[in-house]
């Protein structure tokens, strides 16, 4: 692979690339907050208030299942999302400078 | 008193049928693999030629080990809720995999996880201490699961303990030798749809029994064992114990050699990201699923037959199988747990034998000059090493108690492989000394504090009152992996490595340059 030195260093200072990276670590940074908020909000939500998940919502179904459920789930959505973001906005920029680079 | 019937711990011909049919079948692939693993590409990385959905499966079967599905299951059969609460746990790492680790480790990496650690760092320290967190993973990892292997065939189908080991040794040494990436993958591939459909049949036979409706089945548990088993217990006493027990398994899970060596095999970001996607979909459903067969075997089976079998109530499952499907389906998935564990002592075999070969061997005694042909030899020959050794720990651990070391593989793994990964990848300052520094600091205190905790002192030196207070180190271990690997960096400036960051960044988020 030629690629011209001068060239890449243009790209990586460019106002294109770094707005790539600020972005994507955005996404991450924030997707990662949120997993690892909700996980230990559940932690000390049975450390501390442990009354709460046993709180009744059918005849013997407690609010703490779809909780603990609905946390498996959501983990996966969240998964689901960064995809979607990635596979469509991020790999586009991702793309377009990659030509870029290996046009020249 | 309920009678029990059942013919667990008998010869269950269905189940030898099934097994052998599973060993022939994943024999015959690799075979195929063998003939197309010629190259050091082809042995660690099946040329990535793995599609992403292919690798999400096989993920998958790389970390639904036999102990997670008849261990949480039991553990749900026995204590309802809490059993939930633990899966969530093992779950809640794969988006952290994927929004930190997966596509750099892609772009940067060519066979394990040290090539991107030591990516700009020099070369041999970097490589010995990884090496040091690496293989103290997969060894404490591969003992568990050996011993958890031999007891298990013990009770399914009656052979002796030390014959199971050596079988399980033996065939999954023939995977890796002689097929590689290629044939662990496949293997992984066939034993995670048998195992998926397997416990889809499971609830599915279970559910019949409760109008399909899982709310009958909770109910009929809560009338059986009070509301009791439908809320949170015991699990969470001391809350620094539960935090510092899900930063090992979140953490952990993002620094665990065998399912980061994964991510070589796909050919580029994309796919790695896709793989995660399936993977983390799989392993959520298969946990949903133990909760429901918990549940079922807690209502179908009983809790005094379960525990009357197994203490820790390993045997839930497949007493529900056989209860809910007679003697064949029994057999169908005792086989399956079998074929579960030979999966995944094969992938933790292929990674600790990459580590023997492409990190010490060649890039630390070889100073990177190998051909391409005698590398594939010594990788074949640290197979040959790590699977009998493998063998050797699972028999020299015969009785002992060993589900600690899965925890301590994951404090290990938070605590050593975790930091210097992360920090190799995002941090421009990172040095040398302080990769060194930090995986030294995290893999030792992650040692030593679990040696002082309950879990070693208390419940297996039997000493009457624990130094350590928490169960799992990684709280400490952890966070002074982390301060260590900042502190010496910032202290022992190293220019070369910081100078090729902006270069980095071309291979981390544009992939070019990958290999």
């Amino acid at each position: 692979m030629s690629i011209n030195s001068n060239r890449v260093h243009q790209i990586l200072t460019s106002e294109k690339f770094k707005n790539l990276v600020r972005k994507r670590l955005t996404v991450s940074i924030a997707l990662t907050i949120i997993m690892l908020s909700v996980y230990f909000g559940f932690m000390l939500l049975l450390a501390f208030y442990k009354e709460f998940l046993s709180i009744k919502i059918g005849e013997h179904i407690t609010l703490g299942l779809p909780i603990g459920i609905g946390i498996i789930v959501f983990a996966w959505l969240l998964t689901g999302i960064y995809t979607r973001w990635a596979n469509s906005k991020y790999d586009k920029s991702v793309r377009e400078l990659r030509n870029e680079i290996l046009e020249n | 008193m309920e009678t029990i019937q059942t013919t667990l711990g008998q010869v269950n011909i269905a189940s030898i049928i099934i097994f052998f049919a599973f060993v022939a079948v994943t024999l015959a692939i690799t075979y195929w693999a063998a003939k197309k693993t010629k190259t050091t590409s082809e042995f660690y990385a099946a040329d990535r030629s793995i599609s992403g959905f292919q690798n999400g499966l096989a993920l998958s079967g790389d970390y639904m080990s036999a102990a997670s599905f008849l261990g949480i299951a039991g553990m749900v059969a026995l204590k309802g809720y809490d059993g939930l609460i633990y899966s969530i746990g093992f779950l809640v790492g794969w988006p952290i995999v994927m929004f930190l680790v997966a596509e750099p480790l892609r772009n940067l990496g060519k066979f394990t996880f040290a090539d991107v650690v030591a990516y700009r760092l020099k070369q041999r320290p970097v490589r010995i201490a990884s090496s040091v967190g690496s293989l103290m993973t997969v060894v404490f990892y591969l003992i568990a699961q050996m011993v958890g292997a031999g007891s298990l065939i013990q009770i399914l189908f009656g052979f002796p303990y030390e014959l199971a080991v050596v079988i399980v040794g033996l065939v999954m040494i023939a995977y890796v030798l002689f097929g590689g990436m290629l044939a662990t993958t496949w293997v992984q591939i066939i034993k995670a749809i048998l195992l998926l459909s397997g416990a889809t049949f499971l609830v599915i036979m279970t559910l019949a029994n409760f109008g399909m409706n899982p709310i009958t089945l909770f109910n009929a548990a809560a009338e059986k064992y009070t509301d009791v088993v439908l809320s949170p217990g015991g699990f969470v006493t001391n809350p620094w114990d539960a935090i510092s027990l899900g930063i090992a398994l979140i953490l952990g899970t993002a620094g665990l050699p065998h399912i980061l060596m994964r991510f070589f095999t796909v050919p580029d970001a994309k796919q790695a990201r896709k793989s995660v996607f399936v993977a983390t979909g799989l392993i959520g459903y298969f946990y949903i699923l133990t909760f429901f067969i918990g549940f079922g075997a807690m209502v179908l089976v009983g809790q005094d037959v379960v525990s009357s079998f197994d203490k820790g109530g390993n045997m839930a499952a497949l007493l529900l199988a056989e209860s809910v499907g007679g003697q064949f389906f029994l057999g169908f998935i005792a086989a399956v747990a079998f074929a579960t564990i030979l999966a995944v002592v094969a992938g933790l075999t292929l990674s600790g034998a990459s580590t023997l070969s492409h990190d010490l061997y060649v890039n630390v005694i070889k100073k990177g000059k190998t051909d391409e042909a005698g590398e594939v030899r010594v990788a074949r020959i640290a197979t040959l090493i790590i699977g009998g050794l493998a063998i050797i720990l699972g028999l020299s651990f015969k009785g002992q108690n060993v589900a600690f070391m899965v925890g301590l593989a994951f404090a290990i793994s938070s605590s050593s492989n975790f930091p210097s990964l992360v920090l190799s990848i995002f941090w421009k300052n990172f040095t040398t000394k302080g990769a060194v520094a930090s995986i030294v600091t995290g893999s030792s205190l992650a040692v030593i504090l679990i040696i002082l905790s309950p879990t070693v002192w208390v419940d297996i030196l039997k000493n009457p009152e624990a130094i350590f207070g928490l169960k799992n180190p990684a709280i400490f271990s952890m966070t002074a992996s982390f301060l260590v690997a900042v502190i010496v960096s910032k202290l022992t400036k190293e220019k070369e490595a910081s100078d090729k960051f902006e270069d980095e960044k071309l291979r981390t988020y544009l992939g070019i340059g990958a290999e």
